[in-house]
């Protein structure tokens, strides 16, 4: 295992890994940001969705596949060169936020939808039977039972999220990807840098993927 | 007028990269669904450590390790080669689980049914469980194929031609500016939408043959 090879790869490792960490932490802060600003808005797109005022549901409609048709590249270019036409100007961090923020309500409206269309007709016959109004059925019953249903597929979601955000490297956000890019050609060992950066992303999305099955395989013992 | 045809002028090198990383993915994901059906032993340990590390690294990682990692000598890959590389080599580990998943669903019956008429194990493969597995695994198929598309757009970061580059250089140089992307964006969803249906077709096709 000591080969040359081995032993160059071991020591860059050692010496870049606390950029390595700080562009990780970049990564980690459009994963975080994505997911705060991006899942509220997908479990309100998922509503507006099952709305019956037309307007709402074809808006979200439109909003969702928008969101998921187009490639997060595309949408993370909109956002970085498009939001300053329109007189917004925010740093390359923020736009890439409100990008990914897009993507994860769009992909998370569909999740949620189906986790809300898998409770059980009973629970709503239920409410009905209790006098239940509509409003208080989706908040009480429909609602936190649906995000229990949907929050594997949510958790699979953020691991793909959290490796989209190395598609931030192209709007000059310092996130891992680009951290390992500068590494490799300040030394030129691009391999070592990029393997780093890369085993760094799958520490990281492997265990998180797991749990996911873990959490899934957990709620289906009481289906 | 100028912005749609430069759109357009990209839509063939987005289809052929995804059209070339998904046959690639493909032929690498068959011999991998085996090694993963294996279920025991250093053959199906290996396989699931190559899917679970190749889905644990995203597709852009993956592409600059072929594109400015890898080099033969002092030859390295061009950004076409890498980018589809790229893509065909996570497009193997995801249809890899894809197919895995389909298998699960062909029931035992049909490979001791085989068994019981005498047919060898690759007939059985071949004749009777590949073409069942193949109809449940349709739907996923398609459905990672239009995420291949949109994720195809990655190559543009190596500076392949294809829509979304073309779209960046004619936004950059023209007073145009977001529009571009507002229609790549569009292409795209009307893209996804036409394969979906596509694929909608065909799986009907597939499902009346059986008449199940």
């Amino acid at each position: 295992m000591t080969t040359p090879l081995m032993t160059s790869f071991i020591e860059d490792f050692g010496s870049s890994l606390p950029r390595l960490l700080d562009g990780l932490q970049v990564s980690a802060l459009l994963t975080g940001g994505g997911l705060t600003l991006g899942l509220p808005l997908a479990l309100a797109a998922a509503l507006a969705q099952m709305s019956s005022v037309r307007w709402l549901q074809a808006g979200a409609v439109v909003f969702v596949e928008v969101g998921r048709g187009a490639p997060a590249l595309v949408l993370l270019q909109l956002a970085y060169f498009g939001l300053p036409n329109a007189g917004i100007v925010l740093p390359a961090v923020l736009s890439a936020i409100t990008a990914l923020s897009w993507t994860t309500a769009a992909y998370g409206a569909e999740y949620i939808r189906s986790g809300l269309a898998a409770v059980p007709n009973r629970e709503i016959e239920g409410c009905q039977a209790l006098g239940m109004n509509r409003r208080d059925t989706l908040r009480f019953v429909v609602v936190p039972q649906g995000l229990r249903i949907a929050l594997p597929s949510l958790m699979g979601f953020a691991v793909m999220l959290f490796q989209a955000t190395s598609l931030a490297y192209s709007v000059a956000v310092p996130e891992l990807m680009s951290q390992a890019y500068s590494i490799g050609s300040s030394n030129f060992r691009y391999l070592n840098a990029l393997v780093a950066a890369g085993l760094l992303y799958a520490a990281i999305s492997i265990p998180t993927t797991w749990l996911s099955i873990g959490v899934e395989r957990r709620m289906n013992r009481h289906a | 007028m100028e912005a749609l045809r430069t759109v357009l002028l990209g839509l063939p090198m987005t289809l052929g990269v995804t059209a070339g990383a998904l046959l690639i993915g493909t032929a690498l994901a068959l011999p991998l669904t085996l090694g993963l059906e294996l279920r025991r032993g250093p053959v199906w340990f290996l396989c699931r450590v190559i899917v679970d590390l190749v889905r644990g690294v995203p597709p852009v990682a993956w592409l600059f390790i072929l594109f400015y990692g890898v080099s033969v000598g002092a030859v390295r890959l061009s950004a076409l080669s890498a980018g589809i590389g790229a893509l065909g080599l996570v497009a193997s580990a995801y249809l890899a689980e894809i197919f895995r998943g389909s298998l699960k669903s062909i029931h035992f019956g049909q490979a001791e049914a085989a068994t019981a008429l005498g047919l060898s194990r690759g007939a059985a493969w071949v004749d009777v469980i590949g073409p069942q597995a193949w109809r449940t695994a349709l739907p996923a198929y398609t459905n990672y194929a239009i995420a291949l598309l949109k994720d195809s757009s990655i190559v543009s970061i190596v500076g392949v031609a294809e829509i979304v580059s073309r779209s960046g250089q004619l936004s950059r140089t023209s007073d145009l500016g977001i529009f571009v992307f507002v229609l790549a964006g569009a292409v795209y969803v009307v893209l996804s939408i036409l394969v979906a249906s596509g694929s909608r077709r065909l799986h009907r096709r597939l499902h009346e043959a059986v008449a199940v």
